[in-house]
């Protein structure tokens, strides 16, 4: 590649809210729109400078299927500007800020923006294929009788509508099925996966407390009536302890299961976006960059295996691809879709087994300390809106090394299909 | 230049001949007197010419078919016989085009006003474009006319009573869709296939293929033509309190004229035409026409002055004002920023904006979508961040000089240096508002009037500091969004605020003295106020007239002294309609004088009997000579801003030609005489302006064409 670096200038969120509450009556695209004219507002950009703009959506409307192109129009982006929305399951965030920064790298742009937004209030329900098959026939009929007669051929359990289940198609497990699988095969503990929650939390209230979480959010006047303005994120809570956490009922197997509502990531809405600019526009236009991209890398296990350890896999291809070692990044982003599966990705990066079989090395890759791990919490703690969750991530991470002036930092994102995302930042 | 330069003429193999509208050098085509003679001679090609199947009309400007016939030939008609002429001329050319050999037909696209959808109605089908653009209409009753060109009569007689009432009686214009619906055009269609279109009906007309049906006005109409008739009557005299002929005359025109022949009731027209176009209420309507085309050519800065165009407007409070000048610049496409202090605060203001925009849904003038996309363009925040890239900001925060001042400075500091600054004060001086800031060439003020989205008046207050870009940018936003923009010097409320004050404070003076309340407003309202001033106190806030009236009296002295009781009013907690407690209730159902507020006045319950006439000269007066106060001192650039300043932003009666055309039709001698009497009697408040004087003892008027 050439000398050109990547330079992540800026990031802003909406809050992030449990599905079904506060932002229960918008759509993805309202959430993003709002994200996105709030980062430019804030960065006080000149929105003409945007050479693209990339997001990311794990469960698209049917209605407004490129969500990237919607939000950008509407939060006043030029028209001349393209946009486009990428799915990489819960890693797509991610994968729109490497499509920007591949987009600078290659010379495409200066600047860009990605990110991506989820509404978990806002999923498609479908009719049954019979029952949609029945619809369009009776679209389809030339006079009333054969209009009467295709509807005449509902039954009620046509009626019952089809859900999408946060499910693998390919292996028909459900996420939390496989996190309950991974905990067991890997044998890890509830009381590791507590851990991880309580750490989520007690991390992500002090970040909240001091300013640096709300310093990542903007407010959202919510429509019609602009009655409710969120301003802060609704899931954290600040009360939780190891042994409240304990006392849950786990929920994917309530016999021998040890994955609960409280150590995983609940269902949310909210968007994330970042801006960035090639190393030269952003120091042009006077701007000093939170952080660059040094590199990353996807890597995908079987889904029939254990379905949420591609960070295993992406992590060490990320560090290489850096000549960079895990013992010299000063802060590690992981998402957190479970706490079975940071801790059976973690156990894997320090394993030698997994180093021999996955990775072809005869050292593991390293140890995670926890102290560095997820300093502002994770997604169990502040929610996982599947599309943004990887802005967000990319904007906490390059804000914190910013803070602490840390030369290195590493992000992971875990994701549906066995994929998983790794990005080592640098400043 | 020839007039027949305005035609051309292109014949297909088909013989459809395309007539193309393009009167030369100008933005739009007006139907002038020799555009008529034009045609004539058009129709008499087409008579000869035996290869010529049919006709088709269009325009060559870009999104505009006819915008009515030219008004400066209005102005040059000295007796009624002469407007009558003037509109048999117009009769008939458009009889000769109704009864042409050949099937005509109008092609519409853009605006269609007055001359022009009477020549569209001359013609035997009308198609129109779908464009937003297009818009359909007979506008003459607001300068005070009927339509002079067959409007009264061939409409009726196309769309029926009702609906032809409804245009002639509102001049209010029909969008594609709805002309369609009330059958005053045949067909619509998309703009680029419009000509084809036309040509294909106009070929469909004269194989007789295409038959329109025309079914006249229909017997229901017929049957309740009484009703209708004097219903049209009493809206008109209920709108117009009597001080407008015109529409009044139309009712005639149209009941008289749909009751005879066309040829009678085209005579009908006529005559009316020429009544009205030399009575004095057209005049000054059509003077204050010209006054707001006027005052676009001669802004209040140099021609040439290069405005900074806004592509994102700073909003400092989103109260009533500031959400209210957001909205109007979202509904230009502008980007807003909009700040205030809370959430909450912000909430309420994108909730008002939403609410102007849903009313329109409601009426079906503004859909969904476009709501939603409005909305999207102003982005609320309670800090200053997105202020770096805005040409303008408009404080709209409390009225206070302190807190202005203060905004004024953080907005410095958010800002670019060419950024300009404007004030929504309605009273404040913007001297002192910019006293030791660091940017006083780009602070001016923007006083718009409540509801922003609703008055059309812009008043730009400059300082002998402020540049003339700034002026410029400011006055340029205020026309984009649609506003009549006067720039006034800088002063204790202005020009309007100070005029209004003057007025107002006399009322209060006449409510002190035993007058009232119903009385006073029932007097202006008579007058042709919109609303009485005691009304329109509790509107504006009584809290906010004393605050206004204070600041008066410490400028203008005794001249300007507020009647002492009006503390005692405050004092009860009564500030108006937004406390729902003042001269008036507000919990009823309906608005009724609040009783008890005599209790805090000398006089108590038992209220004198006022003559509206007293009231009317004594509120008048106050007002005019504070106008012309405005204009010695050079407040007022000149007597048309004072006209159109009053008009627009404080509801001087149109049809008086606002307070200069008005003192000019008294005449300086009566106005003077009157000020003189008043003055004895009232004292101070009614010292003649020095103006006045001068002009009464030269014998001119304010205005170079009064009369």
């Amino acid at each position: 590649m050439s000398n050109r670096r990547a330079a992540i200038v800026a990031g802003c969120r909406t809050p992030f809210a449990r599905s079904g509450t506060v932002f229960r009556d918008l759509t993805a695209v309202d959430l993003a729109k709002v994200c996105l004219r709030e980062l430019i507002e804030r960065t006080e950009v000149d929105p003409a400078s945007i050479g693209t703009v990339v997001m990311g959506q794990v469960v698209p409307s049917v209605k407004a299927p490129n969500l990237a192109r919607e939000a950008a129009l509407g939060a006043g982006l030029p028209k001349s500007i393209p946009a486009h929305t990428v799915n990489r399951a819960c890693a797509s965030a991610s994968q729109a800020i490497a499509d920007v920064a591949s987009a600078i790298l290659l010379g495409h742009v200066e600047a860009g923006i990605a990110g991506g937004a989820e509404s978990l209030s806002d999923v498609p329900i479908l009719h049954s294929r019979r029952m949609a098959r029945i619809l369009v026939e009776t679209q389809k009929a030339k006079s009333l009788g054969a209009r009467l007669a295709a509807l005449a051929k509902v039954r009620p359990r046509d009626l019952v509508p089809d859900a999408p289940a946060i499910a693998e198609p390919s292996t028909g497990l459900t996420m939390g099925q496989s996190a309950e699988k991974m905990a067991k095969e890997n044998g890890i503990t509830r009381e590791e996966q507590d851990g991880i929650a309580f750490a989520s939390h007690r991390n992500a209230w002090a970040a909240t407390a001091d300013g640096r979480l709300p310093a990542e959010t903007c407010a959202v006047h919510v429509p019609p009536a602009y009655e409710t303005t969120v301003t802060s994120d609704n899931l954290l809570r600040k009360d939780t302890s190891l042994e409240a956490l304990a006392a849950l009922t786990p929920v994917f197997d309530r016999r021998y299961g040890t994955v609960t509502a409280g150590n995983s990531s609940p269902l949310t809405d909210g968007a994330a976006a970042v801006l960035l600019m090639s190393e030269e526009r952003a120091k042009a236009e006077g701007y000093e960059p939170l952080a660059y991209v040094r590199s990353w890398a996807v890597a995908a296990v079987d889904p029939g295996g254990q379905l949420l350890m591609g960070p295993g896999l992406a992590i060490p291809m990320a560090l290489e691809r850096a000549s960079l070692q895990l013992s010299d990044m000063d802060l590690v982003e992981m998402h957190e879709a479970f706490a079975a599966q940071v801790a059976s990705n973690i156990q894997a990066l320090q394993s030698k087994a997994w180093a021999r079989e996955k990775l072809g090395r005869s050292t593991p890759v390293g140890r995670v300390d926890r102290d560095r791990l997820n300093v502002c919490g994770g997604s169990i703690a502040l929610g996982h809106p599947f599309g943004a969750t990887g802005a967000r991530i990319t904007t906490t991470l390059a804000r914190e090394m910013k803070r602490r002036n840390a030369k290195f930092g590493l992000l992971s994102v875990c994701a549906q299909g066995g994929m998983g995302f790794a990005m080592v930042l640098e400043r | 230049m020839s007039e027949t330069g305005a035609f051309t003429r292109e014949k297909d193999a088909e013989g459809v001949l395309v007539l193309t509208l393009d009167v030369p050098g100008e933005r739009v085509n007006t139907l002038g007197r020799g555009m008529i003679a034009a045609f004539e001679s058009i129709l008499d090609g087409v008579g000869k010419d035996e290869s010529v199947r049919a006709v088709v009309i269009r325009s060559g400007k870009p999104d505009s078919f006819v915008a009515g016939a030219d008004i400066k030939d209005f102005t040059r008609i000295r007796s009624a016989e002469e407007g009558e002429a003037l509109s048999r001329a117009a009769h008939a050319a458009f009889d000769r085009l109704e009864a042409c050999r050949v099937p005509v037909v109008a092609a519409i696209h853009g605006a269609c006003l007055g001359g022009g959808t009477e020549l569209a109605l001359a013609c035997r089908y009308r198609v129109a474009s779908d464009d937003p653009k297009t818009s359909i209409g007979l506008p003459e009753v607001m300068l005070g006319l009927v339509p002079g060109a067959g409007g009264t009569q061939r409409l009726p007689r196309l769309v029926g009573l009702a609906a032809a009432l409804d245009l002639i009686l509102t001049g209010r214009a029909l969008k594609a869709p709805r002309a369609l619906e009330a059958g005053l055009v045949d067909e619509v269609c998309p703009a680029p296939i419009l000509v084809a279109v036309a040509k294909r009906a106009a070929l469909g007309l004269a194989e007789g293929r295409v038959r329109p049906r025309r079914p006249g006005i229909a017997w229901r109409e017929r049957l309740l033509r009484p009703i209708i008739f004097s219903k049209a009557r009493a809206s008109v005299l209920k709108k117009t309190g009597g001080h407008y002929p015109a529409p009044l005359e139309a009712v005639e025109v149209v009941r008289r004229g749909t009751a005879a022949s066309l040829p009678e009731g085209l005579n009908l027209e006529a005559e009316a035409f020429g009544r009205l176009a030399v009575g004095d209420v057209s005049r000054r309507l059509v003077s204050v026409f010209f006054a707001t085309q006027d005052i676009k050519k001669d802004a209040g800065y140099p021609a040439g002055t290069p405005a900074v165009e806004v592509t994102k407007l700073g909003v400092l409070g989103a109260g009533l004002m500031g959400a209210g000048i957001a909205g109007v610049a979202a509904e230009a496409d502008v980007a807003v920023r909009m700040k205030d202090a809370s959430h909450e605060a912000l909430g309420r203001g994108l909730e008002y904006v939403r609410g102007v925009w849903e009313e329109r849904l409601k009426r079906r003038s503004l859909s969904r979508l476009e709501v939603a996309r409005r909305m999207d363009r102003i982005a609320p925040t309670v800090d200053y961040s997105g202020f770096r890239r805005a040409e303008l900001v408009i404080e709209a925060v409390f009225e206070d000089l302190e807190l202005k001042r203060r905004v004024l400075a953080e907005t410095e500091a958010a800002t670019r240096d060419e950024c300009v600054f404007a004030s929504n004060t309605s009273s404040i001086p913007i001297g002192e508002i910019a006293r030791g800031c660091r940017r006083p060439a780009q602070v001016l003020g923007m006083h718009f009037f409540s509801p922003v989205h609703r008055m059309p008046l812009l008043e730009i207050v400059v300082t002998p500091a402020t540049a003339l870009t700034a002026i410029a940018t400011a006055e340029s936003f205020g026309r984009r969004i649609g506003k009549h923009v006067i720039v006034v010097r800088d002063g204790p409320g202005f020009y309007t605020s100070r005029a209004l004050a003057a007025y107002m404070n006399e009322a209060t003076w006449m409510l002190e003295e035993g007058a009232a309340v119903e009385d006073l407003d029932r007097a202006m309202t008579g007058f042709g106020f919109p609303v009485g001033p005691v009304t329109l106190l509790d509107e504006v806030g009584i809290d906010v007239g004393a605050k206004v009236a204070k600041v008066m009296h410490h400028h203008f002295g005794d001249r300007m002294a507020p009647p002492p009781a009006m503390e005692k009013v405050l004092a009860d907690g009564r500030l108006g309609r937004k406390a729902k407690k003042g001269f008036y209730t507000y919990d009823g159902k309906k608005k009724r004088v609040d009783g008890s507020v005599y209790a805090l006045l000398p006089g108590g319950v038992a209220r004198e009997p006022v003559k509206a006439r007293e009231a009317q000269e004594r509120l008048a007066f106050a007002f005019l000579n504070e106008s012309v106060l405005c204009l010695q001192e050079g407040v007022l650039r000149s007597p048309r801003d004072g006209d159109v300043g009053a008009i627009f932003g404080l509801g001087f009666p149109p049809f008086l030609g606002g307070p200069f055309r008005y003192l000019d039709h008294l005449g300086a001698r009566f106005a003077l005489e009157t000020m003189e009497k008043l003055h004895a009697r009232h004292g101070a408040r009614f010292s003649p302006a020095p103006m006045l004087v001068d002009l009464a003892r030269e014998g001119r008027t304010f205005h170079a064409s009064g009369h």
